[in-house]
């Protein structure tokens, strides 16, 4: 197979025919801050946390492949301030409250504000009024927390295949429905991976809580992103 | 040069960030000898009595005494740090926002089931403050200078932010440091 012949901030990558920007980097140990990105599914490209530059535009580098003498730009001060905004918005037009929240320590976001070093968002809070559905045997959907990834409505499926989150409405109302009958047929693991695809709290297994103790979560020592960059991802 | 002068207090919060400031165990000691406390509950000094080079603010305003005691302080203080959620997003205080006042009040003074029927009265004694609609993080009342996130800050992230405050040198957080929960 031909490889493709690319740069990243300069330095020399290789990626194969049909790679995303956000694949190839993460094969080449260069870390592309994802949230609503997950491996495995379709690529939506809806939070654009990973935009990058190519020839002065910018592109959702999670949806982009890669093609041959591409340079892309992703370290550039701009950007990465462009992102750290885009984090602080997600913070300010959600119901993020982290000390309460079951997912602090495993949130893809805050992980993100992490490694952003955000220390208050720069937008207003919007305190929006949100509803939490638990009317599910085994899964609470809290939408305070929702991002709009929309990972759970792409990854989610009854055995038959059949959606179980999907997205309604549009504009400042948009918000996740679940399809409570579906639910109610998950199975415990399937519960757990619904939760797992979730970057954030908004889908929480329920029964079970704050499972692993301050120090021993995902995000308690090491950065979002920490792994590729030590070639741990490839 | 006198030593600097720190003032701190704690608005709509646990007081939790104020403990974690005396977590800072026998460091305590060196901090005695680096600042001069001023207005602060740790000394229980109530009124200003000179102008403060440092102010720690912990929790966020959910009533009038809560800004008035902010503004104070912005007033007072050259160097206004906001610690904790509560003083950065309003925190678990802010779970209320998302309610109507009148809901809120009623709920607790009227509907609690733990209130004799006798007792069912919303407070509106003058001397009160007036609670606001929402509970606001410090920064959207007054102009706050720098952030300490965490719930509460741990002592180190504290210590490291005092001290690069008093001897006038960059911040230097590690990761471990800079935590939200």
């Amino acid at each position: 197979m031909t490889e493709i012949r690319f740069t990243i901030d300069g330095r020399a990558c290789l990626a194969k025919p049909g790679q995303t920007i956000v694949e190839a980097a993460k094969a080449n140990g260069v870390y592309i801050p994802v949230l609503c990105h997950y491996e495995g599914l379709k690529p939506a490209g809806s939070c654009r946390i990973c935009t990058v530059r190519v020839a002065g535009r910018y592109m959702a580098a999670c949806t982009q492949p890669v093609t041959e003498g591409m340079a892309v730009e992703n370290t550039a001060p701009d950007l990465e301030d462009m992102r750290k905004s885009l984090i602080e918005m997600l913070f300010a037009e959600g119901n993020h409250l982290c000390p309460s929240c079951e997912k602090s320590g495993n949130c893809e976001l805050q992980a993100l504000a992490y490694r952003y070093r955000m220390m208050v968002p720069r937008f207003p809070y919007l305190w929006p009024v949100r509803t939490v559905e638990a009317g599910t045997p085994l899964v609470m959907l809290d939408r305070n927390r929702c991002v709009q990834c929309l990972r759970c409505v792409r990854g989610v499926r009854a055995r038959d295949g059949r959606k179980i989150f999907a997205s309604v409405r549009r504009g400042a109302r948009v918000a996740i429905e679940i399809d409570r009958k579906l639910a109610a047929r998950l199975s415990e693991e399937e519960a757990r991976r619904a939760m797992d695809i979730c970057p954030v709290g908004a889908i929480l297994r329920k029964g079970t809580g704050f499972a692993k103790p301050i120090g021993k979560r995902r995000f308690d020592r090491t950065p979002i992103g920490a792994d590729i960059e030590k070639g741990i991802g490839r | 040069m006198g030593k600097p002068v720190i003032a701190t207090a704690s608005l709509a919060g646990c007081f939790g960030c104020h403990m974690s400031l005396l977590d800072i165990d026998e460091r305590i000691l060196k901090l005695v000898e680096l600042v001069e406390f001023n207005k602060s509950p740790i000394d229980d000094i109530k009124e200003f009595t000179k102008p403060v080079d440092i102010g720690l603010i912990e929790g966020g305003c959910c009533n009038s005494e809560n800004v008035h005691v902010l503004r104070d302080f912005r007033k007072n203080c050259k160097v206004l740090v906001s610690v904790g959620e509560c003083a950065i997003m309003g925190g678990l205080p802010a779970l209320r926002n998302g309610i109507p006042l009148k809901e809120c009040l009623e709920e607790a003074y009227l509907n609690s089931p733990t209130i004799a029927p006798e007792d069912r009265l919303i407070p509106n004694d003058e001397d009160l403050p007036i609670i606001l609609d929402k509970v606001y993080p410090c920064h959207e009342i007054v102009k706050i200078d720098a952030f300490l996130p965490g719930c509460p800050p741990s002592a180190d992230l504290i210590w490291e932010a005092l001290t690069a405050l008093i001897e006038g040198r960059p911040l230097h957080l590690t990761y471990d440091l800079v935590k939200f929960d």
